[in-house]
């Protein structure tokens, strides 16, 4: 009892204490994550942007210039290659949200318990492979000696075996098959919360498959198609390995104009540049995807 | 609409158990069954969501075989509602509109038409989560109505809601039924929405029909134990036919009450029986002198009063068998400063109590 009145005195300080401990706590846990951001995301970029600021004059002497950027501008092939991989990510991207969304429908309105999780592992087997090994099969079965091309030469569908690879729509098969997962995810949890309910009622109320499709199912599945577009888009654009080695060397994918500067030709300073372009890219592509899809990047996040 | 033999199976059990039943133009009938009796599959096979197994089922005269939910004359109001979330409430009760491909202009005249009638006027532009569940409610039925359908079908919709709403939306759903004039089929396990809205009920149990009649005949005259048992309250007692006249049983339980009811079917002495009073009809007394002559009386002790306006009853028990007995108090006042364990007398009329042969496996228990 004789301590009393000091508890009293000390009620406001332990309040701000059990605060500024809940403070700590919640900075140790995020501790990790945040070292890792900045560690190996952050540091790197700065480091990569004063790169692409600059301009090597002689050895060892660089000064602040924009040459690197209007390098690329000036360059029809860079120009080329960037426009070029940017339409073939969006329509790898389309693709493979035509592709996923059957799936996703049967995973999470047809499929019951067991053919449900088998369906999810079908779309996962994949990736127990490494995507190099993956994709170097795809290269056994699509080479002109191939097996797909010997099997048309078989069946007298084509007389002579084919090339199958360095095609662009080769690189659409590589990119669409490593991307359906990643599609396919969002798209079943933003299905499954779809209420069978509301299908019904819309068929009860006369609306056909097609109907419902566009009226009801799609509109509540569009954070869900979003966040699952955006993914692939990102991860299409940015691949290196699926469109060089099935595309090879003339896939003129952005990437590999990347790697070149920074690897071939040691011109780091040009590399750095090319991968900002690459980022701005991705990012106003995101933008422009939510703007006309009404949908915000938050709730879209959600999703993923 | 008319059902005829229609039958509905799932996975070893029968669902719907051959069931033939006709709806009139412009009534409102209802289902009225315990949850499992079978009752939602029928209504999904009259929307044409699953398929009878055999039987048909005919609306305004056309066969409704292999007619798909969406061509037939037919709207559901669903239990959950199922309102577009997507979509304002304007655009939800134009939604069936807009699939006949009415006009625009059109569309929207009519919606604010049907929203004023079901008294929701200019909330056409609200969306459905700001509407309180009262109005959800309206939403749904206009959505449905506005498409002017042959028969309008309502799956437990008020099932959602609190019981003071719930009490105010049936009777606005029986005043929108006689403004509109459409055939309304409701269903619902709750006796109160199905008594007081239809015009005919159909009491279901295990796929079957009980009993078809108006809500007086199933509460004044139910044909079977299942119907007096799950219609309104009854006080039910199990025992043996020991004598009988040509309309009046002597009931005597096993621990030695005797009764008299009157006789539903068949009933041979000896026979095993289940009899039903219902609480109105016994009269109370405090003493055996008070109570109506002619009429066998019976001696109680108050368990309880339960106390609930208009509809209070007290609970007691038989002096010899400790059995329970449910009586409702009169509406005069009279007798409510019963207390627990007060002795009492009561009795009732054999002529409105009724008894049924025992049904299988429910011989011997007890309510």
């Amino acid at each position: 009892m004789r301590h009393a009145p000091e508890l009293r005195a000390k009620m406001p300080d332990t309040a701000a204490d059990t605060r500024w401990r809940a403070r700590l706590s919640l900075g140790l846990l995020l501790a990790p994550a945040l070292l890792w951001l900045s560690a190996l995301i952050i540091l790197p970029h700065a480091d990569l942007a004063v790169l692409s600021f600059r301009e090597r004059v002689a050895p060892r002497k660089y000064v602040h210039s924009l040459a690197q950027y209007k390098t690329f501008f000036l360059e029809p092939l860079y120009w080329h290659v960037f426009v070029h991989t940017a339409v073939m990510s969006v329509i790898a991207t389309l693709m493979t949200l035509l592709l996923a969304f059957p799936i996703a429908w049967i995973i999470a309105k047809l499929a019951r318990g067991r053919a449900a999780s088998l369906l999810f592992i079908v779309c996962l087997i994949p990736f127990w492979v490494s995507e190099t090994v993956r994709t170097l099969g795809w290269m056994i079965l699509l080479r002109e000696s191939g097996v797909l091309p010997a099997l048309l030469v078989k069946l007298h569908i084509t007389a002579v075996p084919v090339e199958l690879l360095y095609r662009d729509a080769t690189i659409f098969v590589g990119l669409v098959y490593t991307s359906l997962l990643f599609m396919v995810v969002p798209l079943v949890s933003s299905l499954e919360s779809l209420d069978n309910s509301l299908i019904e009622a819309a068929y009860d109320m006369g609306a056909g498959g097609f109907a419902t499709l566009r009226t009801i199912v799609i509109p509540h599945a569009a954070p869900g198609i979003t966040a699952g577009c955006i993914v692939v888009f990102m991860l299409t654009l940015g691949n290196y390995l699926t469109p060089t080695l099935l595309g090879g060397k003339n896939s003129q994918w952005f990437t590999e104009q990347i790697y070149a500067q920074f690897i071939t030709r040691f011109n780091w300073e040009q590399g750095a540049a090319f991968g900002f372009l690459l980022l701005g890219l991705s990012t106003a592509m995101v933008v422009l995807g939510l703007r006309l899809s009404g949908q915000r990047f938050g709730d879209v996040m959600r999703r993923t | 609409m008319v059902a005829s033999a229609v039958v509905k199976r799932f996975a070893g059990h029968t669902a719907v158990d051959s069931l033939s039943f006709s709806v009139a133009h412009g009534s409102f009938f209802s289902i009225l069954g315990p949850s499992g009796c079978g009752k939602t599959t029928l209504l999904r096979m009259i929307a044409g969501f699953i398929a009878p197994d055999s039987g048909d089922i005919a609306i305004g005269g056309n066969s409704m075989a292999g007619v798909a939910p969406n061509r037939r004359p037919v709207n559901m109001v669903f239990q959950q509602l199922a309102l577009f979330p997507m979509m304002n409430v304007g655009e939800n009760v134009a939604y069936g509109l807009a699939r006949r491909g009415v006009e625009r202009a059109e569309r929207i005249r009519r919606s604010a038409a049907m929203l004023e009638r079901v008294g929701l006027n200019g909330a056409a532009h609200k969306r459905v989560d700001e509407l309180s569940g009262g109005q959800r409610q309206r939403v749904a039925i206009a959505r449905s109505l506005v498409l002017e359908p042959t028969l309008l079908l309502l799956d437990e919709p008020l099932g959602a809601l609190d019981l003071k709403l719930r009490e105010h939306m049936k009777i606005e759903l029986k005043q929108l039924q006689a403004a509109f004039g459409t055939t309304f089929v409701y269903i619902t396990h709750d006796q109160s929405e199905a008594l007081v809205l239809s015009d005919h009920v159909g009491v279901m149990n295990q796929g079957r029909f009980e009993q078809l009649g108006t809500p007086q005949d199933l509460y004044y005259r139910p044909q079977t134990p299942f119907v007096a048992s799950f219609v309104g309250t009854n006080n039910r007692v199990v025992g043996r036919c020991i004598s009988r006249d040509a309309q009046i049983a002597e009931i005597a339980t096993s621990d030695g009450w005797n009764i008299r009811a009157l006789v539903h079917g068949s009933i041979g002495v000896g026979d095993a029986v289940e009899a039903f009073v219902r609480p109105e009809i016994a009269t109370l007394a405090h003493t055996a002198a008070g109570l109506p002559a002619g009429q066998p009386h019976y001696g109680g002790e108050v368990q309880s009063v339960l106390f609930d306006g208009a509809n209070s009853a007290v609970l007691l028990q038989e002096t010899r068998t400790r059995r329970e007995f449910r009586i409702a108090l009169p509406q005069t006042g009279q007798f409510s400063d019963l207390e627990p364990r007060d002795s009492i007398a009561f009795s009732f009329d054999p002529a409105r109590a009724v008894c049924y042969a025992a049904r299988a496996g429910i011989a011997g228990q007890d309510a």
